[in-house]
């Protein structure tokens, strides 16, 4: 099977950097799969579990937020926070869930009330996702 | 003449001195080995960043729905110049030169005829130039309590400066810190973030044009913001680590000051030592002498 290069980065460390052969992404618009070869393409993320198929074996990462680049180079995705799901501490996720919760409360007009909840509801699956 | 007191005296201080200085260098050592690590995995996202901006930005500069981060207000009458310093001093030139240079620089603009305003980040900066440019800072930040400069820190920043650009406070902003070349040499060095200063990728084969989801505009609304902030994040790594080299240096420098002093130090001391047991040597034997 074709291998393409995938670097995970987050602002204060590379997290993964290698061949691969398919990347899970969660797209903001919806999960996709990136295999070698896919058109260049540029989405936002959610919070949610990048899954990286390597020789018939898989590994889970958690990203919070950020983007994935498809380029001819390979993908790139920038999270703002980035772990592998072994690493990952359910404690700084409720804690997030949490001060989502109570901006959510205080929202004052309703575009910024329905934008908080939505990603109430990202980060809530996410919790779910990690703990299943 | 001072007394043989007073000069162990002396040299007890010089030499209490010159501890403090060694206990700061090896202090700064070991914070700059840290420094260092910290600046150096946080290049990856910064440089990744600058080719998918890259990418990106080539598909779209010129056009006129490109957002005022990149492309500017169209004008650039306002400067804000973002000064970056430690908040301690005792670490050589390093802050004078990073406030020098914006110094120079905001002179340069004033004779152009620009406004120039100031925001500070750390409280050296904001000392030294409040003399002179007090009416213009707007803003000081300062990050004392902070022990290791996260990403949050640098984020703060980079929201407190698009809100101020939204506001339409300024047009074009300028980043000024020290970049962290070796121990002994760093290099203050004047970034312009806004607008964002793209290198479009190289010209030559075929230039790759994207699918976007959401939109172009949607995601340059979030890319932006987070490129100002990783900037902002890079500027305060690099003059972490160049300010606990400046601070190496300085105090080595002084703990082999405070080293020769004590040697001329003690050298006059026993000189002195020596000349008044021979005086007393004298007064004796003048004075058996005498009977």
């Amino acid at each position: 099977m074709a291998t393409f290069n995938f670097d995970l980065v987050s602002p204060d460390r590379l997290v993964f950097s290698d061949a691969v052969d398919q990347v899970d992404v969660p797209g903001t618009e919806g999960d996709f799969g990136v295999l070698a070869g896919h058109a260049p393409y540029v989405a936002t993320l959610k919070p949610g579990i990048v899954v990286v198929h390597l020789g018939g074996e898989q590994r889970r990462m958690v990203v919070i937020g950020g983007f994935a680049e498809v380029s001819a180079k390979g993908l790139t995705i920038l999270a703002d926070m980035a772990t592998p799901i072994e690493d990952f501490d359910g404690a700084h996720l409720a804690t997030e869930i949490k001060n989502t919760e109570e901006d959510a409360a205080d929202a004052q007009d309703g575009r910024t009330k329905d934008k908080l909840e939505h990603r109430l509801s990202q980060l809530r699956a996410l919790q779910a996702a990690v703990v299943a | 003449m001072a007394s043989l007191k007073d000069m162990r005296n002396r040299i007890a201080s010089t030499k209490a001195t010159q501890k403090i200085t060694k206990a700061m260098q090896m202090v700064a050592a070991s914070k700059l080995r840290r420094a260092q690590a910290a600046a150096e995995v946080a290049r990856p996202y910064a440089e990744r960043m600058e080719t998918v901006l890259g990418n990106i930005a080539a598909g779209i500069m010129g056009l006129d729905s490109a957002p005022k981060l990149l492309a500017g207000t169209g004008s650039d009458k306002v400067h804000l110049l973002v000064v970056c310093t430690a908040e301690r001093g005792l670490c050589g030139a390093f802050n004078s030169s990073i406030v020098r240079l914006a110094r120079e620089r905001a002179n340069a603009l004033a004779t152009e005829g620009k406004e120039v305003k100031f925001l500070c980040v750390g409280r050296k900066g904001f000392d030294q130039l409040r003399r002179l440019h007090g009416q213009q800072i707007i803003e000081t930040i300062e990050l004392r309590g902070v022990r290791n400069i996260g990403f949050e820190n640098a984020q703060k920043i980079a929201e407190k400066i698009i809100e101020l650009f939204d506001t339409g406070a300024f047009d074009v902003c300028t980043l000024f810190f020290s970049r962290f070349k070796s121990v002994i040499s760093q290099i203050p060095t004047a970034q312009q973030i806004i607008p964002a200063v793209v290198t479009p990728q190289s010209a030559d084969g075929p230039r790759a044009s994207y699918e976007y989801e959401p939109d172009e505009e949607d995601i340059l609304a979030e890319l932006l913001p987070r490129y100002v902030a990783t900037q902002v994040f890079r500027a305060l790594l690099e003059n972490a680590a160049s300010e606990q080299g400046a601070r190496m240096s300085a105090m080595d420098n002084a703990t082999r000051n405070a080293g020769e002093m004590i040697r001329k130090q003690t050298l006059t001391y026993n000189r002195t030592r020596q000349a008044m047991i021979t005086k007393e040597l004298i007064e004796i034997i003048s004075g058996a002498e005498a009977l």
